[in-house]
Formats: structure tokens, C-alpha cells, sequence
């Protein structure tokens, strides 16, 4: 092997309590191309962050050709020969190919651009041969050949290191086998390429070694030809994490009514004829990786998101769907990203936690100030918020905290349905327990629950069922009783179990 | 990002007395600054701490304190309002003409109600259009302004009648009419604002829109309200302005918008919206105003005015903006 282009050790990384990166200690050789692969949170695009500069890291250190780096940033990466691509692309849509290709590289001379940008482009195009026009607007090309815009970018800035997380997941299966070429091409160049993806078949086709992560650590790394699909996904896996889930409540017989059914449901957003039923005290997970169309699904369902297809609450017809009229039917949404949609951070506990059912805490459109902090109060006895205060500032809680709050916000108002996205993303092991008890106690007060988690083990140890989703599709049922987190991943990722995988 | 929120809690939870002392300066600076100002003028004119005078200084502002309530409301909810000074002209030059062609009592009915219409129709363009309230009311301010001018064919309305005349200037033992008409609409909205479901909704449209959606707050409804609200407000201030002056003038209230949205952000209330008080926006309209009644008592070139209020303003957004970034 020739030398190291980036050589890491005992990296660690954390957000707030959450450790994402743990003693992470890897090379990337020069001229190599390299792929990372893990499930859903093992830490593997936050690694590609690090190396290129988007993420600090806590300890360890990280050299680059040889040289520690210090103070390390976008920029210092970028002038080091380290350039990422991002999942979403960061080029300026109006301008054109050329000109996001030397945006801020520009020749000029005392400020004044020179105009050789076609020249230098013709140069450029004529080692990569991507044959894209260098006067195109950006707004106007398809995701693959922007992308081909983020590499010519790359190289037009000499970079040796190219990291690409996830490029492939926008793409057709045409437009992933030409990225490949290139990336290829870029090898034989003798340029390093970290490839991050979740696609089994494009590491095995593409990649010179991988390195598998699962929770934040490194599993191991190989030359890619000792590899089969079925040993990166054992591999994946792993040993179940260490955490008790809670002893689910029995499942519905199965005349208990059916509180939440969908029917064809199809969206802009990806989602192609999807049915499902959930009953009353019933636990229903959602299995799929990211991208599959999961949180799609409760947007549309919750009325977010436009759809067409039939939904039906409590057996009832709902057919114009607004979150209003969800609210009034008795759905309950606790959305993903609890900073952006769920909490409004500039005001206290009280006011996010009656928002969606002002109605109970008020009489002809005033509010009743004793019956909401009563409530408020009550709230934050239940879920053991801390702090306990009634008008605390939220923005200052721990994550934790902030999704109790968010819970809270809909535990309020009674709700029949309840879907639940990604309720324990980034919370502490404390904070984690109390909402899988809250999730059981939910199904176990008789609302249908609706599930959606990438941990796969928490979603499949948490449901009573589950619905395997892909490409915004349901691709099948499951008894989420007796599936295993290893049946499941060798369903999504489409492959035969083969060999001892028992 | 984690370690500016974590150093925020452990600034929260370990508070030095002059840290507090400072963060309690930045919130109630504004009236800090008011008590600072008056004890001045009280020290260098005899004229300037007498109930008339202060009456005074409340009834000229009225008008304009009248705008900043409501104003508040929209910029709470994250949007903003550029066309009250329109609105205000319109509704002047519509009550005028009301009074001297129909009844003067339908004048005063009609300048508020042509306001609420106007500012329901800035509500309407920036939902339905999906447009930046900034750029919608830039430009239905210059249509208003239009409108205004071809009611009254560009010429001005005089109207001299008692029945028109009582609401500017008429009283009630000392008080000013215009004075009590403010202090009403102040506290109703007050009580919009922080007693019922529908400031609460103001408060989450500014604070998080998308949240607010996803907790099934129709935000499309609230923010055509907010408008409506302050046209509504406009529209009062511009009837109580002719009936002042006894005349309508389509050029009536020009720059006012500015001078409302200054006494806003003056006041304290975040410019980023979900973040006010309307008691905070009537400050800010007395600071205005007191600056000016110093500038007439002590007989200083007026050219000083509004260097003076630039200057303040500057300084007053500067320490907000502080208090943010800690």
C-alpha cells in the first residue's frame, strides 16, 4: 500500500451526551477508494464530517499527509486537498456550470475577473471528460450531473481526498454506474475517494476496502474481496445493543376496531399506493432505512404533506387532511426534528405544551392561565421534565428533555392515533426508557401507535407489528415479535438469506 | 452549536450578580432610559413636568401609539408592515369625505373599517401569494397611496364640523378623547395578545411557523388577522388625525409607517419575530415622543432630532441584539 493520505486515531466526537464517534482509529491509503458503511446512526457520515472538516472533534488526531492538523475547518481541509460532497449539493443554482466550478477561485487581477474561465473549464473538462457545458445553469441540470459539477469542483481545486456521503441515493441505477466510472477514474488518478453509502451492492462493486461502523466505533476494516453482502450485513449487526426494552402490552384480539386505516396512498413526496391498518392498543412499527419513506408516510397521513388515497380515523372517512383537522379527529404527530417542527424554542414550556389544544384550556377564545399551568404542571410530573418549571426555557433543555416536552405537547389532548418519529433520537439513556414506557403506555391506554425509528432493534423490540418499507413502498408485514433485526436488514436490503445466518 | 447551548445553561444556572444586573438593563432598558430622560427635561425646563404638558405629549403621539399596538402584533408574528402610513392616508381622505358629503358620523365609522379592508387585502396577498410581507406591503403601500390621491382628485378635504371635530379634539374634564380612544384599543390589545387562544397562535406563527402548522394552527388565518388588525389600527389613527386637523390630505401619514415600526423595535420586541410585548411598543412611542417635546422645550435645531433619534436606536438594537447572541 502507498502512503496514508489521511490517517485518524482515537478520534472521539459528541453532541451534548450523545457520543457519535468512539476512538475511531483508521487510514485512508492514497489512491484507494474507500467506503464506510453501518446502519442508521453507527457514525459513519459523521466520520466523513470530521475528515472534511464539518465536524470538530473532541480527542484524538488526525493527520493529513503526514501532518497533524490543528485548527481544522471547511477551509483548512479544502487547503489541505480534502473536499466533501455533500447529500445536499452545495452549489449556487443560478449561476453556471463554470462558474460554480471556480466560485471563489476566480482568476482575477486586483479584483477584476480576467474572463479565462472558458479556457480554464476546457482544461479542466477535457481531463475528466464529463463533456458538461461550462455555460449551463446549475437550477437546470438533473442531480447526477450536478454532481458531476461537485467533482470537477473538487479537482479544480486540486483536491486529493474527496469524500462523498450517500451521492448515489438521489441517483437512477444508470446514473450510480457512470458516478462509479468516475470515481474509478478519480482512483487511477490517484486521488483517495471515502465513499459513505448505505448501498451494500455499490461498496462491493466500487470500493478497494471498507470499513464497517456500528455505535459510533470502528468494526473493522478489509480489502473489499474478502467481503460478501451477507458478511458486511453480520457485521452491521452485531451484538444487540445493551438496553431493556419494556414488556410490550398484549397485542389486540382481532376484533378490536381499527383506529387508523390507509389505503393507496401516493404522494409528490415519494410515497406509491401504501396501505396499512392500525387497531386500537396496538403498536405498529414502521422498518425501513432512511430515504425509505417513512416520515413521508406520517406527513402525509397527519395531513402535512398533499396525498391522494384513502384514509380512515376511528373507522370514519378522512379524506381532506390538514394537521387542523388531524388535531380534531384525535391524531396526535410527534415529528423528527424536535428544534425545527416540533418545539418553538423562543417561547416557555407552557405555551409549546397547550399549542395544539388551546381549545381545553380556554372558554370562547380566552385562555384560562390556573387550567393550563394545572396541566402544564401535571405534564411535567409525568415525564419527569427537568427543569420542572412551568415556563422554563425549553431552548436551554437537555434533548432529552425538549422531546419530553414534545410528548407532552400531545399527550395533552387525549389522542386516538398517535405517530411517533424517531421519538428517541439523540436523548439520553434516562430520557430514552421513559419514552418506550410512554410508547407502551400509550397502546396500553387503548390509542394505536404508529412507530418510526431507524434504530431498527428499538422499533422491532417496541411494535407488535411491523410494515417493511422501501423506495416509498411497503414491501411487506412482519410479526415484529418474533422478526429479528437481521431478518429484517437482509429483507430491506433485498438479498436471500444465505449461509449460518441462524 | 451544542456548546453555545450548554454554555447558556451553565450561564443560567450559575448567574453572577452583574451578569444579572445587565441582563435586567437590557430588558427594562427602554423604560430605564424614559425615567432618564424625563428627570432631564423635569431639571432643565419648569414646563416640561406639568399634567398639561405630559397630556400633551400622549395626545400627539396617540395616533401613532394607536399604529405601534397593533404593529406589534404583526411583527410578533414574524411579518411586517409597511403600508400603515398608506392605509392611514386613505382612511383620512375616506372619513373626510364621508363627513363633508354624507354624515361626519359615518366618517369616523367608515376611516377604520376602510383600514381593516386594506389590511385584510395585505393579509390575503402575502398568504395567497406566498410573498414576503415586507415586498407585499412595499408595493400595496404605493397602491394605497394611489388610491388616497384619486379619492380626493389630488386636492385636499377640508371638513369643519363639531360633529366630526370632537374625536381630536374634543375632552373628557382634562383628557383628551384621542387619549382615552388609545388607552382602549392599548388594553384590547394587550388582552388579544396575552388572554387568548388567538395571541397565543400569534406568538407560535413568529416563534415557529412550522411547528405551529404541525400543531394544527391554521398560520394563513392568523397572519391575514394580524394585518387586519393593524389596517384596522391605521385607519383609527388616520380618522383621529383629521378630525384634528380638520382636514383631509391624501399625502397624510407618509413615513408614519416608519416611524411605528421604529417605536417597535425600539420598544424591545424581536425583530425576528415570536418575541414582544405591546407595553414595550408604547414605550418606544413615548421615548419618540419625548425626544421631540425635549428638542421644542429646549429650542434646539431641529436637524438634531432625528440625528439624535437615529442614534438611539442604533444603540437600543445593538443591546438587544447582544442579549441574543448570549
Amino acid at each position: 500500500m502507498p502512503e496514508d493520505a489521511v490517517r485518524l486515531s482515537g478520534i472521539e466526537k459528541s453532541f451534548g451526551s450523545a457520543r457519535i464517534l468512539n476512538g475511531i482509529s483508521l487510514a485512508f491509503a492514497t489512491g484507494e477508494v474507500h467506503a464506510l458503511i453501518g446502519e442508521n446512526g453507527a457514525g459513519k457520515s459523521s466520520l466523513g464530517k470530521v475528515v472534511g472538516g464539518y465536524y470538530s472533534f473532541d480527542a484524538g488526531t488526525l493527520t493529513v499527509f503526514g501532518r497533524d492538523v490543528g485548527h481544522w475547518s471547511p477551509r483548512a481541509a479544502l487547503t489541505s486537498g480534502i473536499a466533501m460532497i455533500h447529500q445536499e449539493l452545495q452549489l449556487v443554482p443560478e449561476l453556471t456550470v463554470a462558474e460554480n466550478v471556480f466560485l471563489g477561485i476566480e482568476e482575477n487581477r486586483a479584483g477584476v475577473l480576467t474572463g479565462s474561465e472558458q479556457a480554464r473549464f476546457r482544461a479542466l473538462d477535457e481531463r475528466c471528460g464529463f463533456g458538461l457545458s461550462p455555460n449551463a445553469v446549475v437550477a437546470d441540470l438533473r442531480i447526477a450531473e450536478r454532481q458531476k459539477v461537485e467533482i470537477m469542483r473538487a479537482i479544480a481545486r486540486d483536491a486529493r481526498v474527496i469524500i462523498m456521503d450517500e451521492p448515489t441515493s438521489s441517483l437512477t441505477a444508470d446514473e450510480a454506474d457512470k458516478l462509479h466510472r468516475v470515481i474509478r477514474w478519480l482512483r487511477d488518478e490517484g486521488r483517495t475517494v471515502i465513499y459513505v453509502t448505505h448501498f451494500l451492492d455499490h461498496v462491493l462493486e466500487t470500493a478497494d476496502r471498507v470499513t464497517v461502523m456500528r455505535d459510533g466505533r470502528v468494526v473493522r476494516t478489509g480489502p473489499i474481496a474478502a467481503e460478501t453482502k451477507a458478511s458486511l450485513i453480520e457485521a452491521m449487526l452485531g451484538e444487540p445493543a445493551d438496553v431493556a426494552f419494556p414488556p410490550l402490552p398484549p397485542a389486540p384480539a382481532a376484533d378490536a376496531p381499527v383506529l387508523l386505516e390507509v389505503a393507496g396512498l401516493s404522494s409528490a413526496t415519494g410515497l406509491s399506493e401504501v396501505s396499512l391498518q392500525v387497531r386500537a392498543g396496538e403498536i405498529v412499527g414502521l422498518v425501513g432505512l432512511v430515504g425509505s419513506g417513512r416520515s413521508e408516510l406520517a406527513r402525509a397521513i397527519f395531513g402535512a404533506d398533499p396525498s391522494t388515497g384513502t384514509v380512515r380515523v376511528g373507522g370514519a372517512a378522512y379524506d381532506e387532511r390538514s394537521p387542523r383537522l388531524s388535531v380534531q379527529r384525535g391524531l396526535a404527530f410527534v415529528p423528527e426534528d424536535r428544534r425545527k417542527q416540533g418545539l418553538d424554542l423562543v417561547q416557555t414550556v407552557r405555551p409549546n405544551m397547550s399549542l395544539p389544544h388551546l381549545s381545553l384550556v380556554s372558554r370562547l377564545g380566552v385562555l384560562k392561565p390556573r387550567d393550563e399551568r394545572r396541566r402544564t404542571a401535571q405534564m411535567i410530573e409525568h415525564f419527569n421534565i427537568v427543569p420542572g418549571q412551568i415556563d422554563g426555557e425549553v431552548a436551554f433543555y437537555s434533548g432529552g428533555n425538549q422531546q419530553k416536552v414534545l410528548l407532552s405537547k400531545w399527550v395533552y389532548g387525549n389522542p386516538k392515533v398517535v405517530i411517533l418519529d424517531e421519538p428517541s433520537r439523540g436523548v439520553d439513556i434516562g430520557a430514552r426508557r421513559r419514552i418506550h414506557n410512554f410508547v407502551v403506555e400509550l397502546a396500553r391506554g387503548g390509542a394505536a401507535v404508529l412507530l418510526i425509528s431507524s434504530e431498527l432493534e428499538e422499533v422491532i423490540s417496541l411494535s407488535h407489528r411491523g410494515y417493511l418499507m422501501r423506495d416509498g413502498r411497503i414491501i411487506g408485514e412482519a410479526d415484529c415479535r418474533t422478526l429479528t433485526v437481521e431478518d429484517a436488514l437482509f429483507r430491506l436490503f433485498n438479498v436471500e438469506k444465505q449461509m449460518g445466518a441462524a | 452549536m451544542s456548546g453555545t447551548t450548554s454554555t447558556a445553561r451553565s450561564a443560567q444556572a450559575t448567574v453572577p450578580a452583574g451578569r444579572r444586573a445587565i441582563a435586567f438593563l437590557q430588558r427594562y432598558g427602554i423604560l430605564i432610559i424614559i425615567a432618564l430622560l424625563m428627570a432631564g427635561l423635569t431639571m432643565l425646563s419648569d414646563s416640561f413636568l406639568t399634567p398639561r404638558n405630559l397630556l400633551n405629549i400622549v395626545n400627539q403621539s396617540a395616533p401613532l401609539a394607536i399604529i405601534a399596538c397593533a404593529l406589534t402584533l404583526v411583527i410578533i408574528g414574524g411579518g411586517f408592515d409597511l403600508s400603515a402610513g398608506a392605509v392611514f392616508g386613505v382612511a383620512s381622505v375616506s372619513a373626510a369625505w364621508l363627513a363633508v358629503n354624507v354624515d361626519p358620523m359615518l366618517g369616523i365609522v367608515a376611516g377604520p373599517l376602510v383600514g381593516l379592508v386594506l389590511g385584510l387585502v395585505n393579509g390575503l396577498i402575502i398568504t395567497g401569494f406566498n410573498v414576503h410581507s415586507f415586498l407585499a406591503t412595499l408595493a400595496s403601500s404605493m397602491v394605497f397611496r394611489g388610491i388616497a390621491i384619486l379619492i380626493t382628485g389630488g386636492a385636499l378635504i377640508p371638513v369643519r364640523m363639531e360633529e366630526f371635530a370632537w374625536l381630536g379634539r374634543g375632552r373628557v374634564g382634562m383628557v383628551n378623547i384621542a387619549v382615552i380612544v388609545f388607552v382602549v384599543f392599548a388594553l384590547a390589545m394587550m388582552f388579544l395578545l396575552n388572554r387568548t387562544t388567538f395571541g397565543r397562535r400569534v406568538f407560535a406563527v413568529g416563534g415557529n411557523e412550522e411547528a405551529a402548522i404541525l400543531s394544527g394552527v391554521r398560520t394563513n388565518l392568523v397572519k391575514i388577522a394580524t394585518f387586519g388588525l393593524t389596517g384596522f389600527a391605521a385607519g383609527l389613527a388616520g380618522v383621529i388625525a383629521v378630525s384634528r386637523i380638520s382636514m383631509g390630505q391624501p399625502q397624510a401619514g407618509v413615513g408614519m409607517e416608519l416611524d411605528a415600526i421604529a417605536a417597535v423595535i425600539l420598544g424591545g420586541t424581536s425583530i425576528y419575530g415570536g418575541k414582544g410585548a405591546i407595553w414595550r411598543s408604547i414605550a418606544g412611542v413615548l421615548l419618540l415622543a419625548l425626544i421631540g417635546n425635549g428638542f421644542n422645550i429646549l429650542n434646539v435645531n431641529p436637524f438634531f432630532k432625528d440625528l439624535t433619534t437615529g442614534l438611539i436606536i442604533v444603540v437600543a438594537v445593538a443591546l438587544s441584539a447582544g442579549r441574543k447572541r448570549r
